[in-house]
């Protein structure tokens, strides 16, 4: 173990981790938004809008994460969409997290009791209503350690956009096994910043995931 | 420059022998994290310590680490112990040994809901600690988690394409020696991504039958 170049490279890594937390937090966000405006037309009356929410998690769910992030990226240009590594790497990943997350926030609206929105309706409170007041705030607490899997494959999903040359953590590990031939070291200094950060939204996620528990 | 797929079906020769490669890459590496997911369940729980914790630490970085990463060190770090495997080979093993840690996860749940008394039966018929494993206590255990481990087998096959980044040859890579000779990236990884669909919806079939026929045998 060499731990003089651990030392000498760490700030490269330093910066690259803050690169890896900006990907993950705007792609969560990203991926959030997609979700539940999936969810929605998953869960909407209307065929059409089913039909697109289907075809949607389908499709996204169906192909890999690193093809969506190419057809964007190198793909884009050809159909107008100019974009820089980092933004296209954002919005593919977050498109494709969110077509999981759309099964995830549907499957937690569904597990609410039918019961409560029939009593909701019964009561006079209109469909949306219904929604927002009664379903949504006990599928919100339903949703939260799913979501947190989804974030959890998220963070790991952002070492897709090193092969665009996003720098971040792998793009520089990658970039310093190719320098300095020492692949072990390079690997452990990535993964303890990687594990950290997991490991510090894992906990955040568990802290949520109490507060939210009613008894 | 506008989209022309009429470029696509000169390349279709190379897409399928891309995609064959990608199903041989998803069946090699598939067995290997069946049969290693096994064998890494039985060394978390029965293992000698000397054996359980070097794999527990090996077990947190696999799954607290990108596969992608995974792959660099794989592919980089045994050509610098001397050991230059051919990059299918390395991809086979980076994929393989990724899954296999997600599915000893499973299998480690599962063999510990086996009921007690299948493991004590098997013992007062006279079966070795071994025996009962291999032939009493593993075959339930792995029927019970065949659904939770065809979700890993699909996120493998998807996860297939990553192995481009190390060279070896399959679809994704298939692709992008096209586009390097047409310079039509959309239109090709749009290909791609279809190819990919099509094994994805057969893969998923298939694993809906085991199901059906493993929830019948029962």
């Amino acid at each position: 173990m060499d731990t003089e170049l651990i030392l000498r490279v760490a700030p490269f890594f330093l910066e690259a981790a803050w690169v890896t937390i900006q990907l993950s937090v705007l792609t969560a966000l990203l991926g959030l938004g997609c979700g539940a405006l999936g969810a929605a037309a998953r869960l909407s009356r209307l065929a059409v809008f089913r039909w697109i929410g289907a075809v949607y998690v389908s499709l996204w769910r169906g192909t890999p994460a690193l093809i969506q992030v190419f057809i964007l990226y190198f793909g884009g240009p050809q159909i107008g969409i100019q974009l820089d590594s980092f933004a296209a790497g954002t919005i593919a990943l977050g498109v494709n997290i969110g077509a999981y997350m759309t099964e995830t926030i549907r499957g937690a609206i569904v597990s609410v009791d039918r019961g409560q929105a029939e009593a909701a309706r019964t009561l006079g409170l209109s469909r949306w209503q219904t929604m927002r007041k009664v379903v949504l705030p006990q599928a919100a607490r339903l949703m939260i350690r799913p979501l947190g899997v989804n974030i959890n494959a998220l963070i790991k999903g952002t070492a897709l956009v090193a092969p665009i040359s996003v720098v971040e953590l792998t793009y520089t590990a990658q970039r310093f096994i190719g320098s300095t031939y020492k692949p072990f070291e390079m690997f452990l200094v990535a993964g303890v910043l990687y594990m950290a950060i997991i490991y510090a939204v894992g906990h955040g996620i568990n802290w949520l995931d109490r507060r939210a528990r009613i008894v | 420059m506008g989209l022309d797929f009429t470029v696509v079906p000169s390349y279709f020769g190379v897409l399928l022998m891309g995609a064959g490669w990608t199903i041989a890459i998803t069946i090699c590496a598939g067995l290997l994290s069946f049969f290693g997911g096994i064998v890494f369940a039985v060394i978390a729980l029965y293992g000698h310590w000397s054996l359980r914790l070097p794999f527990r630490g090996f077990a947190f970085l696999f799954m607290g680490t990108p596969l992608l990463l995974q792959l660099f060190l794989i592919y980089f770090g045994l050509i610098q112990i001397g050991i230059d495997l051919p990059a299918f080979v390395a991809g086979v093993i980076g994929l393989g040994l990724h899954f296999a840690v997600y599915n000893s996860e499973l299998i480690q749940a599962s063999i510990l809901a086996v009921d007690k008394g299948q493991y004590e039966g098997a013992r007062t018929l006279g079966l070795s600690r071994g025996q009962t494993l291999r032939k009493v206590v593993i075959p339930q255990a792995v029927r019970a988690v065949v659904p939770p481990m065809g979700n890993n087998m699909i996120a493998l096959l998807k996860d297939s394409a990553l192995v481009s980044v190390i060279g070896v040859m399959e679809l994704t890579l298939a692709a992008q020696q096209a586009i390097s000779r047409t310079y039509r990236p959309f239109e090709f990884y749009l290909a791609a991504a279809f190819c990919y669909y099509i094994v994805n919806l057969a893969l998923e079939a298939g694993l809906r039958r085991l199901e059906r026929r493993i929830a019948a045998s029962r």
